[in-house]
């Protein structure tokens, strides 16, 4: 081990007069291009024939096929070309492959749930710098690398109405955990916070929020953590899950156990995986927006910018076929609508 | 190891490498005529970039499979690198520091698997697999599931960058060097004909005056170090470190290496095959992609490639002696 | 390196051995289970016993599979994917015929599994080609195929035939069937390796390969017929997993070879074959898994298991080794001579 400890304090002696540190760089790391600005034309007619990626976290999640099928019902509105890939492991390196493929494949738009906020960006860049129109769904990737993000609810709305759920079932007080994705989804994590802002105000002063478990959107592990919660809080009240894999495994492993009828489930999940156990009883009620139509949000915010009609700055306003119009807000965002509850009384008027 | 065996030896060897070589360059020629796009100077910067931790690590793997051990915490040393650089650059540490505390922790890992594999005397496939568990568990112990971000843009910029307004990537370089030095060791200093000595038999070797334990420990030292610079060259392209970076890699190493015609039985195998090998692997993946063909034709292909790899060798040889 | 006359004086010595190294096992995850009682009561809860033991049942009968693989001086790295391609089979196949009975869903999900260790074996042996890189690229194509065949569906809870999912959750005379499955496995595996002559000579090949072939045992059938119990045994533990878990897709069981292989190296079984037993290698499973559990309820960070799982590897072969060095200095001391 003589050589490398020799050359790591020569490196270190080179290098002891000050380097390049976390705080020496702060804020000088290089702003995105701001696409390819021009000004926005709200009479421009849509193109036809544009070509629309969807890059979604990872295939084969059933809320992940909702969406897209979503989307392509627009693309196909639209008379545009509808293109699904994604990696099998929710991870950010195998998105930028496929972000590079995309760009050498030349397409119009790329509507993208991030992995990881930071990661896909230098890829995402590259793509607008080819002219690429970058729209993100679901997970949201830094703000100067895309030009428009679709967001499902307002964070406020969905934490407020989680703990608004969770505080039903457990009657007021109580204690409560959530049951959440990967510590690092942008999505939860804002929603989280929403829902600790909300607990510390004093109509919800009963209620504890004793555990955030993470089940990384994995059933079995999700099942797991659901198992863990209810050994370590034997008093636990309600497990809120805001995701569709947690609230699915979490109501699995519980209608199944001698928790039934004792804990509550709530949170965000589809109506199909949860009619069974709305149905016997385990989960009273749950909420979720529809997922199809973020998907179809996407493509036509994609192809209003591509076409010219917005750029993506804040006020602009473009029509989204079925949905209405919509107009952009701050920082690109676009929002597209407060979400549905589900209890056993409506579940059936669903399909999705 | 009587002379005619040697020439023989050699002389499938130089077969394998020529066949592989052969085999590697037809596919870049079909591809580049066939798929669109992917002969493009910006796709081929992509290629290099998405190829690198699998060319770096599989250099010292050669060596490592060739003294008849292996090496599968590669992976997990690449993610606990890329962690602990996370960690300290969150901790507000110089980026100066991090890169060679980086490596030299690679150096202390390898220097642990060769430790129980040398000293203790254990099986490498069984302690590399404890490795591969622990390095990657204190990866997530160091840094949790959360991923830091904003590394600086100079060196970032340096490792996704390019040779001034040519396509070829920056990190080019590096491969190029670290394939010419472990080349150059493997196939002609008396470094490399120990490691062919130790794997072709251990019991002889030391008979020549060759110290088999000393060679492998320091050939895992070497493992560990090439994985910890690929923790902070993946850390860097990606603009984020994580804990989870590069798992399960380890296979697709492995892979490559045989592929590029190495015996995992030890004795047999030459670097210029594995970097074919290597290049195989990832430009059929980056072609079928670019011809949407999705991700489970390229488990198949690899799957299939790694079998074939060996097996025809052995069936040609089979047919051949009857 | 083992001299022939030392088989019989080894045996002895290494049986006690054995029953020692199992007793090392059943005294951390007894240390484990006291040490985690006391911090929580609940978890001896008769719901939290019922869950570990549900959560080892499938690790176990993949270890039992990958232990008879392991003591023929072999590897198996495909049951992780063997598992998935076995679940979703049996899991589209019990959505178009819902009244199919679950023996009939274990057969197929064991021929499914057998298919794909005979061809492991096969290759192994007739191919000459080592079963690290085999069953490494069968880990990949299984998994692909199994990919291509989903196509980004999963089957959910409510796909599945109410009586298959009851299996599932079933239990006889309070213990779940599941686990009942496993012990049957488990139990049949071991009887046969211990006191039949199959199982014997499965030892001997692991032992040294070629004086078992001089010995005049069918190595090749032998070879082949390990793999096929391993692959079997997967395609059951994949049935198990469709009953527990209820939700399928293409990507069960990804990642688990490594804690198949973890479980039958903690429990004493060594890697370059020829000693250890299956009771170690689900005792290993139980152990793996307990702490997984343990870990939860003392509320330590998850981010911990991995690298205990790892440390706790490197510590059995570490013991493994230290164990076999004073054995075999006691024979020498003895007089023999050991080659």
């Amino acid at each position: 081990m003589r050589k490398p400890i020799t050359v790591a304090v020569a490196l270190l002696a080179l290098t002891a007069c000050g380097g390049t540190t976390k705080s020496s760089t702060e804020g000088q790391n290089t702003p995105a291009p701001q696409g390819t600005a021009g000004k926005a034309d709200p009479n421009a007619p849509l193109k036809e024939g544009l070509k629309i990626a969807y890059l979604p976290k990872q295939l084969n999640n059933p809320y992940t096929d909702v969406e897209v099928g979503g989307g392509k019902v627009a693309v196909d509105e639209i008379k545009g070309t509808y293109k699904l890939v994604g990696p099998n492991d929710a991870s950010a390196s195998s998105q930028v492959s496929y972000i590079n493929t995309l760009i050498q494949q030349q397409q119009d738009v790329i509507v993208v749930a991030a992995n990881d906020p930071n990661a896909v960006c230098p890829s995402l860049n590259q793509a607008r710098k080819a002219g690429i129109k970058v729209v993100t769904f679901d997970s949201d990737a830094s703000k100067t690398c895309r030009d428009a993000f679709i967001n499902q609810a307002t964070t406020q709305g969905i934490g407020e109405s989680l703990v608004k759920m969770a505080s039903e079932l457990a009657g007021g007080s109580g204690e409560i955990a959530v049951l959440s994705a990967t510590p690092n989804a942008t999505n939860q994590n804002s929603w989280i916070e929403v829902m600790k802002t909300e607990l510390a105000k004093p109509e919800n002063a009963k209620l504890k929020l004793v555990k955030i478990a993470y089940g990384n959107d994995d059933d079995q592990k999700s099942f797991t953590e659901a198992q863990g919660l209810l050994q370590s809080y034997p008093n636990l009240k309600v497990i809120v899950s805001p995701t569709t894999v947690g609230i699915a495994a979490a109501s699995r492993y519980v209608s199944a156990s001698s928790y039934k009828g004792k804990v509550a489930i709530t949170g965000l999940g589809l109506p199909n995986q949860m009619r069974q156990y709305v149905k016997d009883g385990t989960v009273k009620k749950f909420a979720l927006w529809n997922p199809a139509d973020i998907g179809y949000l996407a493509a036509y915010a994609g192809a209003a910018m591509s076409s010219g009609q917005i750029t993506g700055a804040e006020g602009e306003k473009f029509k989204a076929g079925k949905l209405g119009e919509y107009t952009v807000g701050a920082d690109g965002e676009i929002v597209l609508g407060p979400p549905t509850e589900f209890t056993a009384d409506n579940i059936d008027k669903f399909n999705f | 190891m009587s002379a005619e065996l040697t020439q023989t030896r050699v002389g499938r060897i130089a077969n394998w490498n020529v066949a592989i070589i052969a085999i590697t360059v037809l596919v870049l020629i079909i591809a580049a005529a066939s798929v669109d796009s992917f002969g493009t100077g910006q796709n081929f910067g992509f290629l290099v970039l998405d190829l690198l931790p699998i060319a770096l690590v599989a250099l010292p793997m050669t060596l490592v499979i060739v003294t008849g051990e292996i090496d599968l915490s590669v992976a997990s040393t690449l993610g606990l690198s890329s962690a602990v650089m996370g960690y300290l650059w969150n901790a507000n540490q110089p980026i100066e520091t991090i890169i060679p505390i980086c490596l030299l922790l690679g150096a202390v890992l390898g220097a642990v698997n060769g430790f129980f594999v040398t000293v203790l005397g254990l099986p490498s496939l069984a302690v590399t697999i404890g490795t591969l568990a622990l390095y990657r568990g204190l990866a997530f112990v160091v840094l949790g599931d959360s991923a830091v971000a904003d590394f600086p843009a100079v060196y970032t910029d340096w490792v996704t960058g390019t040779i001034g307004s040519t396509p070829i990537p920056n990190v080019l370089i590096v491969i190029v060097i670290l394939a010419a030095v472990f080349g150059v060791i493997l196939h002609a200093t008396p470094i490399g004909r120990a490691v062919f000595a130790v794997g072709a038999g251990e019991q002889a070797a030391r008979f020549a005056g060759i110290r088999p334990g000393r060679l492998k420990f320091w050939l895992y030292v070497a493992s560990g170090v090439i994985a910890g610079l690929a923790g902070v060259l993946w850390t860097l392209r990606y603009s984020s470190a994580r804990a989870d970076n590069g798992a399960g890699l380890e296979l697709a190493v492995v892979a490559a290496v045989l592929l590029g015609g190495v015996s995992i039985f030890g004795g047999k195998g030459a670097l210029p095959g594995v970097i074919a090998g290597v290049v195989l692997l990832g430009s059929l993946q980056n072609a079928l992609r670019l011809s949407d063909v999705s991700n489970e034709a390229l488990n198949v292909v690899t799957g299939v490639l790694l079998i074939a790899s060996v097996l025809g060798p052995n069936l040609a040889g089979k047919l051949r002696r009857t | 390196m083992t001299a022939v006359q030392l088989t019989a004086a080894r045996r002895n010595s290494l049986s006690v051995v054995l029953r020692a190294r199992e007793l090392g096992i059943v005294i951390a995850l007894g240390l484990l289970v006291v040490v985690t009682a006391i911090s929580n009561p609940r978890f001896l809860s008769g719901q939290s016993v019922r869950d570990i033991l549900l959560n080892t049942a499938i690790l176990a009968v993949l270890a039992v599979g990958q232990a008879v693989v392991v003591i023929t001086r072999n590897i198996d790295l495909s049951v992780g994917s063997v598992l998935g391609l076995s679940a979703f089979t049996v899991g589209t196949l019990l959505q178009n015929n819902p009244g199919l009975p679950v023996v009939l869903a274990l057969l197929v999900g064991a021929a499914v599994g057998g298919v794909c260790g005979v061809l492991n074996g096969v290759l192994v042996r007739y191919g000459k080609v080592p079963a690290l890189v085999v069953t490494l690229g069968t880990l990949y194509v299984v998994r692909g195929v199994t990919y291509f065949w989903a196509g980004g569906s999963q089957i959910n809870a409510d796909e599945l035939p109410p009586g298959f999912l009851s299996f599932g959750n079933a239990s006889l005379l309070g213990v779940p069937v599941l686990v009942l499955i496993a012990a049957l496995a488990l139990v049949v595996t071991a009887i046969v390796l211990r006191n039949y002559r199959v199982g014997r000579e499965l030892y001997a090949m692991g032992s040294s390969p070629q004086a078992a072939q001089l010995a005049g045992i069918p190595v090749g059938r032998r070879t082949v017929g390990a793999f096929l119990v391993s692959g079997a045994l997967a395609g059951v533990a994949g049935v198990l997993f469709a009953a527990r878990f209820g939700t399928i897709d293409a990507a069960a069981g990804t990642g688990l070879e490594l804690n198949v292989v973890a479980a039958v190296v903690v429990g004493g079984v060594a890697v370059f074959g020829g000693s250890g037993s299956v009771w170690g290698a689900a005792l290993g499973a139980l152990l793996l898994t307990t702490i997984g559990s343990a870990l939860a309820v003392l509320e330590i960070n998850q981010f911990w298991q991995q690298a205990i799982v790892g440390g706790l590897i490197l510590l059995a072969i570490g013991a493994d080794r230290l164990v076999a060095v004073r054995v075999a200095a006691g024979l020498k001391k003895r007089g023999s001579h050991v080659g």
